[in-house]
């Protein structure tokens, strides 16, 4: 049974959405699991830790197993104190997502998170030799990778995990662009990152829509979508799909790919109802097809 | 590091057609020598060409009176000095001044230093434009010195007055 | 007080020697493909030249570390493992490395060569660098280009490998071996394929008011105006608007290089162990240049003399430099 997941949130929220959020995922969205936790910047999780234990609670009684994910940079010492507390938790499902958290977890069960470069078979084998029971494969990987590194983690007994909708994380920094662009530094940013609930678009000089930043994050423009090649990669061994929540009707576009993968809709019909919900935003699936991320390739038949 | 002008004078050599073709007629026996002796002595220059060995590169010495146009087919070799209003379709073109690119031949000058200062312009196929310059860069010794040192003493001292001319 | 090792870039095997000749401590390098973080048109070794060049260094008491510090998609990893067992049997003296696959192979199958950590695995804390150090027995860590001073000697008192860190060259903003934004822009990767900004999809323009503008893949990256200085075309180099930036602005870094020159006694006393120059892509001349810059320089401290050095801002991109996070927290 292929599972349906939401990924964590990668923005910066307030509070009382973030509570509304979830409020909402926990009764309609048809997801089976969700990710919780701050793993973009360290100096946004006082805001939304203090919930943390509500939301759980929210997210579990509305029938949903809920995941709390790592940072993905660690450098500073709340970041490697946050990591180690997290790693420290007896729950048996944490995503990981930098390898201060797997040197913390020690052979505990875990999963393995986007960020960790699970790229490969023999990657994926040492992971699981340590514990791993779950991975999360980059975002970047082409189809015929991902069938590959799939065939390894079913093989060893592992989930794994593949980004189907929602901009791709293209890369982060210790810098922050959000204040940046604002002319302040990361340490007096005053939070100007929760200005923009779906990242702050970059256009090139001649007017092209690129790059979305979010804090340290930088972002695809185009949403990822997955939707025309769902069928291969559950064929390919894939188990759990993960949407990763933008700034559009979630519940929507969760209740769209359980539709299609409930066969209440084909790939053309989800496809459809998916450019409804997100309106004008570019998708892409360049990444899966081996080429240009932000380019949409065609569906090939089968 | 030899000082350059601030910026690749946009202007060439006035063209004046008769001197400029003049001029290729005196050099092409040279360059035909400088080209065939290259090529023998250091054969893996090619192979890191790759594909770019049937490229045709234009090379612009904006000071000169004419264009260089190479093709490095090793099976064809071209090198030959061209008028700049007969310069034929490049795959790449790559202008400076003239003792900056045979600096860059040399390796006495590093090519991203010269494009980030602007003394360096590259348009058309830029990988093409990367092999060359990888494949002159693992060359030892100085192909200027070499080529210089084909016509004896005379050539040698040509190629040291020229140094001296470009940087007063 | 630390070796204080120099290691020094090589594209191709004059460079190679040129390097060695200028007093490098140890030269890294690649394959011809990618398995290393360089897999630019012309530039590399094939296994013949990297064994002349080993014999080369080693003649010369110069050590070469080889770099396989690209991740393997899945199905590719025998590239990669193929490419450290050709190195084992030319005999370099480390692996660069990265993936975590690729290290467990190589701690397996060659035990007997130095595991170092290349910037692109992105270990910025003690425990991200002791995973490594205790699964793999990696020897050294190459430090992200993030961390302060002080924080580096935080690092190397918890922390039971040594210290590389770079001085000087291109000076990179996002975390290393995190960064899909090539691949975003070309469908080339610079986690699987070790390209970035690659040459073939980099296009230069001259308009006729003299300025000049820089594409990837139809992707107008910057536009340089007929006095500026210039830089690469990376995109995280790139010129871009935003809503509060409408006329353009660096969104990440602008072109500019990092040179600690000045800072070499500080972080020899905070106990680094090695010194990295980047510019493998960069001609025999930048090699030449920096390296006997630095390699005086290194020379003068250690012999408790004040260090001179020379004046290599032509060589930076965009001609200028930074101390960039090893200065200041302000840089981020």
């Amino acid at each position: 049974m292929t599972k349906l997941t939401l990924g964590p949130i990668a923005y910066h929220w307030p509070a009382e959405d973030r509570r509304d959020f979830y409020a909402r995922i926990a009764d309609e969205a048809p997801v089976d699991e969700v990710y919780l936790g701050e793993v973009i910047c360290s100096k946004r999780a006082p805001f939304h830790e203090p919930d943390l234990p509500a939301t759980i609670e929210r997210l579990q009684r509305g029938g949903k197993t809920v995941i709390v994910s790592s940072l993905a940079e660690v450098m500073l010492k709340r970041e490697r104190k946050a990591t180690a507390d997290l790693a420290a938790l007896d729950a048996p499902e944490i995503e990981i997502n930098n390898a201060a958290g797997l040197y913390a977890r020690g052979r505990r069960p875990h999963r393995v998170g986007p960020f960790l470069n699970a790229y490969n078979e023999a990657t994926i084998a040492w992971m699981a030799s340590q514990g791993a029971t779950h991975v999360c494969l980059p975002t970047e990987l082409p189809g015929a990778a991902i069938a590959t590194a799939a065939a390894t983690a079913r093989e060893l007994g592992l989930g794994v995990e593949v980004q189907v909708f929602g901009r791709a994380s293209l890369a982060v920094s210790a810098r922050c662009y959000h204040a940046r662009a604002h002319g302040r530094t990361k340490d007096n940013c005053q939070f100007v990152c929760e200005e923009d609930a779906d990242g702050m678009p970059l256009r090139t000089t001649d007017d092209r829509p690129i790059l979305r930043v979010n804090g340290i994050q930088t972002q695809s423009e185009s949403y990822v979508d997955l939707l025309p090649e769902t069928r291969r990669l559950i064929a390919d061994g894939v188990t759990h799909l993960r949407l990763m929540p933008q700034a559009v009707d979630m519940v929507a576009v969760a209740g769209t790919v359980r539709d299609l993968l409930d066969d209440r809709l084909d790939p053309a019909g989800a496809e459809a109802a998916l450019r409804r919900i997100c309106d004008a935003v570019p998708f892409s699936n360049g990444f899966y097809h081996g080429q240009a991320g932000y380019r949409r390739i065609a569906a090939a038949a089968g | 590091m030899t000082a350059h002008p601030d910026t690749v004078p946009r202007t060439a050599v006035p063209a004046r057609p008769v001197l400029a073709r003049l001029s290729c007629l005196i050099v092409q026996p040279v360059l035909t020598r400088v080209v065939r002796r290259i090529a023998a002595q250091h054969p893996t220059l090619f192979e890191r060409l790759g594909p770019h060995q049937g490229t045709d590169f234009v090379i612009d010495p904006v000071d000169l009176p004419f264009a260089l146009h190479l093709r490095p087919d090793p099976r064809a070799l071209v090198f030959r000095a061209v008028p700049r209003d007969a310069v034929p379709p490049a795959g790449a073109t790559i202008r400076g001044t003239f003792l900056l690119l045979l600096e860059l031949i040399d390796s006495e000058e590093d090519g991203d230093a010269a494009f980030f200062a602007r003394d360096l312009e590259v348009t058309g196929d830029t990988e093409a434009v990367v092999r060359l310059r990888n494949a002159l860069d693992d060359v030892d010794g100085s192909i200027a010195e070499d080529a210089a040192a084909m016509f004896g003493p005379p050539g040698r001292a040509i190629l040291a007055r020229l140094r001296r001319a470009y940087q007063t | 007080m630390s070796l204080a090792e120099l290691i020094c870039p090589a594209g191709t095997p004059a460079a190679l020697r040129t390097a060695v000749d200028a007093g490098a401590d140890a030269v890294y390098c690649g394959f011809q493909d990618a398995t290393n973080a360089r897999n630019f048109p012309g530039l590399n070794f094939t296994p013949d030249e990297m064994a002349a060049a080993v014999a080369y260094a080693h003649d010369k008491g110069t050590k070469v570390l080889l770099a396989l510090n690209t991740y393997p998609p899945a199905g590719k990893v025998d590239l990669w493992r193929q490419a450290a067992d050709a190195g084992a049997r030319i005999g370099v003296d480390a692996f660069i490395v990265a993936d975590m696959g690729v290290a467990d192979y190589i701690a397996r199958t060659h035990p007997d060569i130095r595991l170092h950590l290349s910037v692109q695995a992105a270990a910025s804390s003690p425990e991200a660098i002791r995973y490594y150090c205790d699964n793999f027995g990696v020897k050294r860590v190459v430090l992200p280009r993030i961390l302060t001073i002080p924080e580096i000697r935080e690092i190397r008192r918890e922390i039971p490998c040594e210290i590389e860190t770079f001085i000087f060259g291109n000076h990179g903003l996002m975390v290393e071996g995190r960064c899909s934004l090539t691949n975003y822009l070309t469908g080339q990767s610079t986690n699987m394929d070790g390209v970035c900004s690659p040459a073939s999809d980099v296009e230069y323009a001259r308009h006729a008011d003299g300025s000049m503008s820089s594409r990837l893949a139809g992707f107008t990256i910057d536009c340089f105006g007929a006095d500026e200085k210039a830089g690469y075309p990376t995109i995280c180099k790139g010129r871009y608007r935003a809503p509060h930036r409408p006329d353009g602005y660096y969104a990440f870094e602008e072109p500019i290089s990092l040179n600690l020159s000045r800072l070499l006694p500080e972080l020899i006393d905070a106990g680094v162990h090695a010194f990295k120059i980047e510019g493998r892509q960069r001609s025999k001349s930048y090699v030449r240049g920096v390296v006997s810059a630095f390699r005086q320089a290194v020379d003068d401290i250690r012999a408790g003399r004040q260090a001179n050095i020379a004046d290599l801002v032509a060589l930076t991109e965009g001609q200028k430099q930074t101390q960039g996070a090893f200065e200041t927290k302000k840089w981020r």
